[in-house]
């Protein structure tokens, strides 16, 4: 995972409560066997007009101007601003890597949904939860003439707003580091390997039922 | 040690060890595995050169893509034939076992996982599917998990967790007749909200959960993850053990017996405190009908479709105008006025023996409406489906013009052929609503299966205690 660097990026406005994966990254794009390639297709069934497939030259299909992500302020936009429950619904790991191959790096809602807010940390993308007045302001602001810009701070966990204000978010330290870091999580749980060994052979004598012998070891 | 929770069981159980920030590395006793969204997983492990840790410890099958008519033609759509061949192939290559597509124990993963005896009480379990809750009826401690944490899985055996809040749901009194597990859990997620239990992880109790077959006990625990949770609970009892006893892949003979003991104990101790209690009346609980594209959004079926405008949160009153344009639907509606175009009696909220015996009986002896275009039921594993037929219910669907399928997710998420056109509206036994999950364009109502069958025979909602 490429390390988190401290960016100034335009923030895209979607004001709408509990925003699904399905909306995220529709169904028929999940069949790919690629963790790439998605951002085309990000927001699918609001940003096009037409129904879209897997292998379909998404640069001539025709846009809903209404959508939020065709409006030419947003169209470099790498932070997403929406509300509630952003991410619920399917765990599919396809809508944080959508959201990514499009450009998105800070993604800020009241709430997130937890298996999606766990998956943008895997994928270099920080979730940030403000509360629900700042959120508000946030929205008031990003819709002008003039699209908002944010200079983003991890390591000091500050927000510039190019309208002067800033603001602080709290972060998970263990998360910040990994994402500062580009840390791989196998890596890290692999240097534990003797304490789950140790673990196992516990479990071994407590619950023999659970190891060989049930069954499923392959032919 | 204090009183404990069933959660804070079986979270000390599987604890491997903790950082200094409290994050947890918890052990994970099982993973399911299917062709969706473990690609990209099998495919970090090569690039990493890793293996999977234990290979006994996974069970593969595929459900997301597989076609529910002429299974012997194959897969015709070649970008989800070669994501089900991935499966198989990746299955091969690492050593893990997988019932494939054409063997008679393949079914949906929340299905099979259970049926097989693959799931077994105590154990943590995950699945690249946020319907990894369902197997909490069992009294496991089981979450979906992204492609990252599938790898992390199968290379480790392990996951970083911290703790959730502990919120017990308890369900006290008897549930009318024509109510089920179904009309329950939709009733319990209007009522907390789609994201009431985001951070949580629920315990559903009470009288009324004891009183449920294992059957609804699944179909409760699989809409866990639609409050938000991060899993659902519900504690051992001899309902459990006797589900579990004798399945394929779970312990035999004095081995079951010793396990059983172990079991027992997986309970919530008597004074154990939940970060927040809720309680819920089972006898006020009506079917239920969702009218929207959240599944909050639901309503009695005696009820009618909101008004936007009676909403006073601007967020919400947006969110339920945006729904009602997009579902085609007027405020002040009535429920019973609603006339659906198909009908989907499956998933892995809905396609269990119990679920299929229960639609049989209403349908038995009466036709579908001529205003359905389509209606099917979608068996949940090749072994529900023997037992049904075994049962004559396929006759009893068939007879009624109900389509009988081979099992597969099929309409739920509508990823293979199975699906809506756009502006159609389907009575669906599934669990998601939201915009474009059947088919773009598609409108769901979710429903108990009786209540789809009612709304098949009918053609249009009415409350199932009518027919």
């Amino acid at each position: 995972m490429d390390k988190f660097e401290n960016f100034t990026g335009i923030v895209c406005p979607l004001d709408r409560a509990n925003v699904d994966t399905d909306a995220i990254i529709p169904k028929q794009f999940l069949k790919s066997i690629q963790r790439t390639g998605f951002g085309p297709n990000l927001f699918d069934e609001w940003r096009y007009l037409d129904q879209g497939e897997p292998g379909k030259d998404n640069r001539n299909r025709p846009r809903n101007p209404d959508f939020v992500l065709n409006d030419p302020r947003y169209r470099d936009a790498r932070i997403l601003l929406t509300r509630e429950n952003f991410g619920c619904g399917s765990s599919r790991e396809h809508a944080p890597w959508a959201l990514a191959d499009f450009g998105f790096r800070v993604l800020i809602a009241p709430s997130f949904a937890e298996i999606f807010y766990n998956n943008c940390f895997k994928n270099g993308i920080l979730p940030i939860r403000l509360p629900p007045v700042e959120i508000g302001y946030l929205f008031s602001v990003a819709d002008g003439p003039e699209a908002l810009r944010i200079a983003v701070d991890l390591p000091r966990q500050i927000l510039e707003l190019s309208v002067g204000e800033r603001l602080g978010f709290a972060v998970d330290p263990f998360r910040k580091h990994c994402l500062l870091e580009g840390l791989d999580d196998i890596g890290l749980t692999m240097e534990h390997i003797d304490e789950i060994r140790a673990y196992e052979d516990r479990r071994r004598t407590l619950g023999p039922w659970l190891f060989p012998g049930n069954g499923l070891e392959a032919a | 040690m204090g009183a404990k929770t069933l959660y804070d069981k079986l979270w000390d159980e599987h604890i491997v060890r903790y950082d200094d920030n409290g994050t947890a590395l918890l052990y994970i006793d099982r993973q399911l595995v299917h062709e969706v969204t473990s690609p990209q997983a099998f495919e970090g492990l090569r690039l990493a050169g890793r293996k999977p840790r234990r290979t006994a410890a996974n069970l593969a099958v595929p459900d997301h893509n597989v076609p529910t008519l002429d299974r012997a033609r194959g897969i015709v759509d070649p970008i989800a034939r070669l994501q089900v061949q991935t499966l198989t192939e990746n299955c091969a290559d690492f050593g893990i076992t997988e019932l494939g597509m054409d063997d008679p124990r393949q079914g949906i993963v929340h299905v099979i996982g259970p049926e097989q005896g693959f799931t077994l009480p105590g154990t943590t379990i995950v699945c690249g599917d946020s319907h990894t809750s369902t197997h909490g009826a069992l009294g496991a401690l089981a979450f979906g998990i992204g492609t990252s944490e599938v790898e992390h899985v199968l290379a480790t055996q392990c996951l970083l967790q911290r703790k959730s809040n502990s919120m017990l749901i308890r369900v006290d009194g008897i549930l009318g007749s024509g109510v089920t597990a179904k009309d329950l859990v939709l009733a319990i997620i209007g009522r907390i909200g789609t994201a009431g239990a985001t951070g949580f992880v629920i315990e559903f109790g009470g009288e009324t959960i004891r009183d449920l077959s294992m059957e609804g006990r699944m179909t409760v625990c699989n809409m866990a993850i639609e409050a938000g949770a991060r899993a659902g609970l519900i504690a051992v009892d001899e309902t459990t053990i006797e589900y579990v006893r004798e399945r394929p892949f779970a312990p035999q003979g004095a081995e079951f017996e010793r396990a059983a003991a172990h079991w027992r104990d997986l309970v919530s101790d008597q004074g154990a405190e939940f970060d927040r209690t809720v309680p819920i009346d089972a006898a006020a609980i009506e079917p239920q009908v969702t009218w929207g594209t959240s599944p909050e959004m639901v309503a009695p079926v005696g009820g009618r479709v909101p008004d936007p405008g009676d909403e006073p949160d601007p967020v919400k009153a947006d969110s339920t105008r945006r729904a009602l344009e997009y579902m085609g639907l007027r405020p002040g509606t009535a429920i019973t006025d609603i006339r659906p175009d198909k009908v989907f009696i499956g998933s892995c909220t809905n396609s269990r023996i119990e679920d299929l015996r229960q639609a049989a009986q209403v349908v038995a002896g009466r036709r579908v409406a001529t205003g359905i275009k389509l209606a099917m039921v979608v068996p949940g594993s090749g072994p529900i489906k023997a037992q049904a037929e075994a049962e004559g219910l396929h006759q009893v669907f068939i007879a009624a013009g109900f389509e009988w399928r081979d099992p597969g997710c099929s309409m739920c998420l509508a990823m293979n052929a199975d699906r809506l056109e756009p502006g159609e509206r389907c009575a669906s036994t599934s669990n998601r609503n939201f915009e474009g999950r059947q088919g773009p364009g598609g409108r769901t109502h979710l429903v108990s299966p009786i209540m789809a069958a009612a709304a098949a025979v009918s053609g249009h909602f009415l409350d199932v205690r009518e027919l």
